[in-house]
């Protein structure tokens, strides 16, 4: 597989990886309720450097959702202080969050989230004309479905004609296709089979390789293990980095 | 250029709940018709009430100015012996004389015709029943010119009268009946009539209502009611409309000097009430045509909320991959414009095929429906029709945009 790479060159990536993509210092997320607030976060610093493989675990309840929304831009924290790409998203508009989730995250997520009205190609296709106000001239979203071995016939289905496996590989190209800085996946195997699951964990592998950031966050310990460094917490709280 | 992706995405939900759309642009089609079917009648009998007006608008009416300082006039060789006129009214100059008259018909040259016209109303006998009935008096040559006679002949004799058609129906009155005109316990004049013709229908008039009339000879009437070449009315008819100002101004010049002797009416005022009457009717009609369009927007704005609810997780995608809440306005605003358009559309169409029946069944005549004053109605219930559809758009576009991305995501 050859995706689009971020850095082939092994001392750009070098240089690259020292560059903070995500930085959470003293980051909490209070949800205020009538019956008292819920502490999601719990005055979590985390650093997650550029072209890392890392994986968020912990238990349900533990805060990896809301934290995975945090470093996603879909939402801000209470306090502290939450740097994507060295931009402090507390301090961002939603024209400038949902500019930053349009061109520096590329989401990937266990139920696909493909959009049911567009064809596989017009899934891809999507983002980018967001970004460039235009279509797709230059063949990037037909390299990049071929990528991930969805073939032009395929391509022209909608996402419900499509296998789940099938539908997680379009959705992987979709989120490739701004050439984002860092790929959030949220269980993107949780509703696969276990051969498909590996196909994906696969890809995403190979994605690392390329020099690409990959954020997992999962509760799988099987997939866990396969990225490069581990981050548990457990009551909104980072247990171990 | 490949079409913007979110006018895509728009029309592709519209297909996707096809018959649902359907139903929602029909109530915009079923309000535009309505609106644009009503207003076009309204204009063609507008039209049609105005040209059948204009028809007789070529008469002007002179009367005597016996409001305020009119009052004084007395012109040369006019008559103070007794008069019809003082039995009838505190005032004695409450008629025209025939030096008034003579100078009105100077005044109007060769631009008209001018008569004199006497009229009064008096109790009436026909057979056993009794009644009241208003009397014209004209002279000969007048009658032959202005009346049109449908049966019979016109009165030349000081006994003979001719009547209008509808007062002979009323009255049960036909060639040859006796007419008894005068009230004894009054102490007028009582003399019986021979009717020896009805005329055409001639339809309402300022100048001379004569359908529900009695009209005889100058002779008879002076005799009946007294008051020689004291004139109730001098009638213009003009030969050509356009002159109507220029004759105005120029009896107004030559009697109306020192003071104001005679006042001239026209039929410009009353088409104006009738036309502006005729408008209101058509308003009232198209308001209530309306109310279709208050059902339809409901209908939309009832589609666009359940389009809204039904796809909060593809809002809740289209945002999380950087969709901007505009964006997402303006993919609902755009499927309410659709609806809007394509229903304001086809209202269009049905409205010139609707409209045309409508108006060949009411008014019997589609004359004047492919004028400017008629289709007019068409773009206009258009644009209300698209406009009420986007105002129905915009709070269901408004909440889909301002969904909160995360809980849009949960949405299942």
């Amino acid at each position: 597989m050859t995706m689009n790479q971020r850095s082939s060159n092994p001392i750009v990536a070098a240089v690259m990886q020292q560059v903070p993509v995500i930085e959470l210092t003293d980051v909490s997320k209070i949800y205020p309720l009538p019956s008292g607030d819920v502490i999601a976060l719990d005055h979590m610093s985390i650093r997650i450097d550029n072209g890392e493989f890392v994986a968020i675990m912990g238990p349900s309840g533990s805060g990896k959702s809301t934290l995975l929304n945090q470093i996603g831009g879909l939402d801000v924290p209470t306090s502290g202080t939450l740097k994507i790409t060295g931009k402090n998203i507390r301090k961002m508009s939603d024209i400038k969050l949902t500019d930053l989730r349009l061109n520096e995250i590329g989401y990937i997520f266990q139920k696909f989230n493909l959009i049911p009205l567009l064809s596989a190609y017009e899934n891809v296709e999507y983002p980018y004309i967001l970004k460039h106000r235009c279509n797709d001239t230059t063949g990037r979203v037909s390299k990049l479905l071929a990528d991930v071995g969805i073939d032009r016939k395929m391509a022209k289905h909608k996402p419900a004609e499509l296998s789940g496996g099938q539908q997680q590989r379009v959705a992987i190209a979709r989120a490739l296709v701004n050439d984002p800085a860092i790929l959030l996946c949220d269980e993107p195997t949780g509703n696969l089979d276990t051969k498909t699951g590996a196909q994906i964990m696969e890809m995403l592998t190979t994605l690392h390789n390329q020099g690409r950031t990959v954020i997992i966050v999962t509760h799988d310990p099987l997939i866990g293990a396969q990225a490069e460094r581990t981050i548990r917490i457990k009551d909104g709280k980072v247990e171990n980095i | 250029m490949k079409m913007d992706i979110i006018l895509q995405l728009s029309i592709r939900s519209i297909r996707l709940h096809f018959l649902r759309s359907v139903l929602a642009a029909l109530g915009i089609v079923i309000g535009v018709v309505a609106i644009s079917s009503m207003g076009m009648m309204g204009a063609n009998m507008t039209m049609s009430v105005t040209e059948q007006l204009s028809a007789m608008a070529n008469v002007l009416v002179v009367k005597a100015d016996t409001g305020g300082g009119g009052g004084g006039f007395m012109g040369p060789g006019e008559s103070s012996s007794t008069s019809k006129k003082s039995t009838s009214s505190t005032s004695t100059k409450d008629y025209l004389t025939k030096a008034n008259f003579d100078d009105i018909q100077r005044a109007v040259g060769t631009s008209g015709t001018v008569y004199p016209l006497y009229q009064d109303s008096d109790k009436i006998m026909v057979g056993d029943s009794t009644g009241k009935a208003t009397i014209y008096g004209m002279r000969d040559d007048d009658m032959a010119s202005v009346l049109t006679v449908d049966e019979g002949a016109l009165p030349n004799t000081a006994s003979s009268i001719i009547v209008g058609p509808t007062f002979a129906s009323r009255q049960g009155v036909t060639i040859g009946s006796r007419i008894t005109i005068g009230d004894a316990t009054q102490n007028e004049t009582v003399s019986k009539f021979r009717v020896v013709g009805i005329l055409k229908s001639k339809g309402m008039s300022m100048d001379l209502n004569s359908d529900n009339a009695i009209i005889m000879t100058e002779k008879s009437f002076v005799a009946q009611f007294g008051g020689d070449q004291e004139y109730d009315q001098v009638n213009v008819i003009l030969n050509n409309i356009d002159d109507a100002n220029k004759t105005k101004t120029a009896i107004t010049d030559q009697l109306n000097r020192k003071t104001n002797v005679v006042t001239i009416q026209d039929s410009s005022r009353m088409m104006e009430s009738i036309t502006s009457t005729v408008g209101t009717l058509t308003t009232f009609v198209m308001a209530i045509a309306g109310i279709s369009l208050v059902v339809a927007a409901t209908s939309i704005f009832n589609v666009m909320m359940m389009s809204v609810t039904e796809r909060i997780r593809e809002i809740g995608i289209l945002r999380s991959i950087g969709t901007q809440k505009s964006e997402v306005r303006k993919m609902f605003l755009y499927e309410a414009i659709i609806l809007g358009v394509v229903g304001a559309g086809i209202g269009a169409i049905m409205s010139l095929i609707l409209g045309w029946l409508v108006v060949l069944v009411i008014l019997g005549s589609t004359k004047y429906f492919f004028t400017f004053q008629s289709l007019v109605y068409v773009p206009m219930a258009m644009t209300i029709g698209m406009v009420i559809c986007i105002f129905s758009g915009v709070y269901p576009a408004w909440k889909a945009a301002d969904l909160d991305p995360i809980e849009a995501l949960r949405a299942d």
